[in-house]
């Protein structure tokens, strides 16, 4: 992007020679398999769950190696009329975004078929889901940004309402969507002030028209104040934080783990762009705002966390107290903050992801087993399991061998470096409030015995400690993320050895 | 003159229409508001030298959208009348501080980034070249022809989620082949207690 | 002459008065209406800026145009999920439907 800033846009997208599509091939790809799952399911009425999964698995695939392949994009910044970039950050983060939804599909496929809910336009709704937020990755103008937003939401609107037998899923996607819809427009309003302030929706003009202090500054401050409204609603910081308990909680458990980890990644890389190439020009106006919010955020999240006694919710939580950390490593805007909030954005997922895997698996058909008291003595019953969940919430809180204290020490040391100490303060005080609730049910699942009253027989959690019923797949869903926090928490090396160029948006 | 004439006619109607929508109780009273505000919007849309998005405000959203509202509001039934009670104390009144607040601020943003002094409205002959439509069709299809394939996504997935949550299913009421444990989400008279799936159990 | 800044007070005004909307309202259907006067609202801005740029590339214009797009699919979905949630429990009141907690 940095090539680019100089570069103001405008001018037709034909009239730069033929149309580049590859950079945003992984998209067409995804939005390709989609229609065929679609035509598929339509085409062959009867039940085909596992082709419709297998080929969206391909898909998501094929659109990885394909996103592999433009690592090496020699070819111009932006391409579609500076509409999308093609630089490592979308790669980088596109391939988060992938694995993230290929996991997702395996939970789904167990999820579904479990629940009897097995319906064709699951898949493609979460194929074009991921799509959204592969493309809002990629987005170099607002109006990108704004289209892929709203496609990601409004498949994420609907998935969140897909078990349309239970009520509180219904219910968790009519809150999820009004509150949605109520952010995109605030984020709509901040995007045309800001096309006011500048003349331009292009990230690389916004910039540009900024430094050059062409437009009315105070618009401009109104529209990057509007803007971070609508990215904190979508990442749930928090005074915009009131969907993310009840959507989290209502959505099928799949859903949940979908979009806990890639509506954040998305959302965030979004961010990171718009608020370090757009708006850079104005970091000493916007930072106060940002450190607000991820101070109050990480507060919040983690204090409001311990009061809950449902597992979702409290995890819903839990990722609204690491949406801040990740503002931390926002707030701090210099590269080793953005480098830090993408190693963030690449655990982070890995952690909540396994994380509601195990919620999911754990809580069995018709999501009965989701109180706390569903894990005592789980480590008995199903050890690996009880395993896995218990290295995924050590990296959630923090705790040395995993990715996860890796990220946070990234973060707050970037803060640090940035002159934000209390910011880090904050943050280490909030890691160790958060970590109770945490090391509390992992606590539970080892050293208490399971609750058999109250309604609350292993029957009917339906979980019954066979190994069976985790489900092949689904064990893979939930081990690959543990290996990963596991892997990039012993090597993280190799993650920031990746982020060096992946990185560079503005530096 | 003519479009400072216009504009002190019709924003007047649109703001009062827009509260009256915001206030009346019952719900059709509101679509009809609302579509005069929308009716209004269309003719400054005009006067901003945007003819083609006159035509598409009112075709599309005083006659698409809002038909699909109030077909909505009559299917679900319209002499329930809303009580404007409000259940969490002081909400109104904090949404209209938050409102008032919202205005104060961009006003204060316009009246130091704009300045209320200068500008009058240009003339669109430049920039509508060959006519509206025709300008507006060379940008969408060149510079913007991406957001618009974009938004192609975006409606098939409304088609599909209409399709998914406005269809009535075989089997959707029945909980014979429902599993035991789904039995909570029967629609019934009483709200099924908050507090979890264990008290729910008889 | 219209002037510029008292289009753009006059759709801070719209937009608020869909905030309130937003917050006051408990009926969905008309929170989504109110949404619906926000987007509109938004829509002026743009459709102002464009004008008062004197923007050749017509991006205000263009953008107005997605945004009713944009609107139309959010409603088609809202209101499925709003006929989805009454069929379910008679009601569409949004602090009425408070299975989880608010």
């Amino acid at each position: 992007m940095l090539s680019v800033l100089g570069q103001v846009s405008g001018g037709p997208a034909v009239a730069h020679g033929k149309l580049l599509f590859r950079p945003i091939g992984p998209e067409l790809i995804l939005v390709g398999v989609a229609l065929a799952v679609m035509l598929l399911d339509a085409g062959y009425p009867e039940r085909h769950h596992a082709t419709l999964a297998l080929l969206s698995l391909a898909g998501l695939a094929a659109a990885a190696a394909y996103s592999l392949s433009l690592w090496s994009w020699t070819g111009p910044t932006t391409v579609l009329g500076g509409m999308v970039a093609a630089d490592r950050f979308t790669v980088f983060f596109r391939l988060v975004i992938l694995g993230v939804a290929a996991l997702a599909v395996l939970l789904s496929y167990q999820y579904l078929e479990r629940a009897d809910e097995v319906r064709g336009e699951y898949y493609p709704l979460l194929l074009f889901a991921t799509a959204g937020m592969t493309l809002i990755t990629a987005a170099a103008d607002l109006i990108v940004v704004f289209l892929a937003l709203e496609v990601l939401s409004l498949s994420l609107y609907l998935l969140t309402g897909f078990s349309f037998r239970r009520l509180a899923s219904a219910e968790a996607s009519m809150k999820y969507f009004l509150l949605g819809a109520f952010s995109s427009a605030f984020f709509l309003y901040g995007i045309a002030l800001a096309y006011g302030a500048t003349g331009t929706t292009n990230l690389a003009g916004i910039a540009h028209g900024l430094t050059g202090q062409v437009g009315p500054l105070s618009l401009a401050l109104a529209a990057s104040g509007l803007l971070a409204v609508g990215f904190g609603f979508k990442v749930a910081a928090v005074p915009f934080h009131m969907w993310a308990p009840d959507a989290y909680q209502g959505a099928p458990t799949c859903v949940t783990a979908f979009m806990s980890a890639g509506t954040k990644v998305a959302a965030f890389a979004a961010f990171l762009r718009v608020f370090d190439v757009a708006f850079s020009p104005l970091i000493w106006d916007w930072k106060p705002f940002v450190w607000i919010l991820a101070a109050l955020t990480m507060v919040v999240g983690s204090v409001l966390a311990i009061a809950q006694s449902d597992v979702k919710r409290m995890l819903a939580y839990s990722s609204v107290a690491h949406a801040g950390f990740i503002l931390v490593g926002v707030t701090a805007a210099s590269h080793a903050g953005i480098q830090a909030a993408m190693f963030y954005l690449a655990v982070y997922p890995a952690m909540i992801l396994g994380a509601f895997g195990v919620v999911m698996v754990v809580s069995g058909r018709g999501e009965r087993g989701l109180t706390l008291s569903s894990y005592a003595g789980l480590a008995r019953r199903s050890p690996l399991v009880a395993a896995v969940l218990a290295l995924l919430l050590l990296s959630l809180a923090g705790i040395p061998p995993t990715a996860g204290f890796i990220a946070k020490v990234a973060v707050f040391t970037a803060a640090i470096q940035s002159g934000h100490w209390p910011l880090a303060l904050v943050g280490v005080l909030a890691s160790v409030v958060a970590a109770f609730f945490y090391l509390r049910v992992i606590v539970l699942m080892y050293m208490q015995e399971p609750v058999i009253a109250g309604g609350q027989r292993e029957a009917e959690t339906g979980f019954d400690a066979e190994p069976g019923a985790v489900g092949s797949l689904g064990f893979v869903a939930i081990a690959v993320p543990a290996l990963l926090t596991l892997i990039f928490g012993v090597f993280p090396g190799i993650l920031f050895g990746v982020l060096k160029s992946a990185s560079i948006i503005r530096f | 003159m003519a479009d400072w004439i216009v504009f002190w006619v019709i924003a007047p109607v649109s703001i009062a229409s827009a509260v009256a929508m915001i206030l009346a109780k019952n719900a059709v009273h509101s679509a009809l508001l609302l579509i005069v505000n929308f009716f209004t919007l269309a003719v400054f849309f005009l006067i901003l030298g945007s003819p083609f998005l006159f035509v598409v405000q009112i075709i599309v959203y005083a006659g698409a959208i809002m038909v699909l509202f109030l077909f909505v509001i009559m299917l679900l039934g319209v002499d329930e009348r809303e009580s404007l009670r409000e259940r969490i104390l002081g909400q109104r009144w904090l949404a209209l501080l938050l409102g008032a607040g919202l205005v104060v601020e961009v006003a204060l943003a316009v009246r130091v980034g704009v300045g209320f002094g200068h500008g009058g409205l240009p003339d669109f002959t430049r920039v509508n070249r060959g006519g509206n439509v025709q300008a507006l069709a060379r940008v969408l299809f060149n510079s913007y022809f991406f957001p618009f394939e974009v938004t192609s996504i975006l409606l098939i997935v409304a088609a599909i989620g209409a399709m998914l949550h406005g269809r009535r299913r075989i089997g959707d009421e029945e909980t014979i082949d429902a599993p035991i444990d789904e039995r909570m989400d029967e629609p019934g008279p009483e709200p099924v207690p908050a507090a979890g799936p264990a008290e729910a159990t008889p | 002459m219209i002037r510029l800044p008292y289009l753009l007070f006059f759709s801070a005004v719209l937009f608020s008065a869909g905030v309130y909307g937003v917050l006051a309202r408990r009926n969905a259907v008309l929170v989504l209406m109110s949404i619906e006067l926000m987007l509109n609202a938004v829509n002026v801005n743009l459709v102002a800026f464009n004008a008062y740029l004197r923007d050749a590339a017509l991006t205000g214009q263009v953008f107005a145009l997605f945004v009713i797009t944009v609107a139309a699919a959010e409603v088609g979905i809202g209101l499925a999920i709003v006929i989805l949630i009454y069929r379910n429990r008679e009601t569409i009141n949004v602090d009425e439907v408070n299975l989880l907690k608010w």
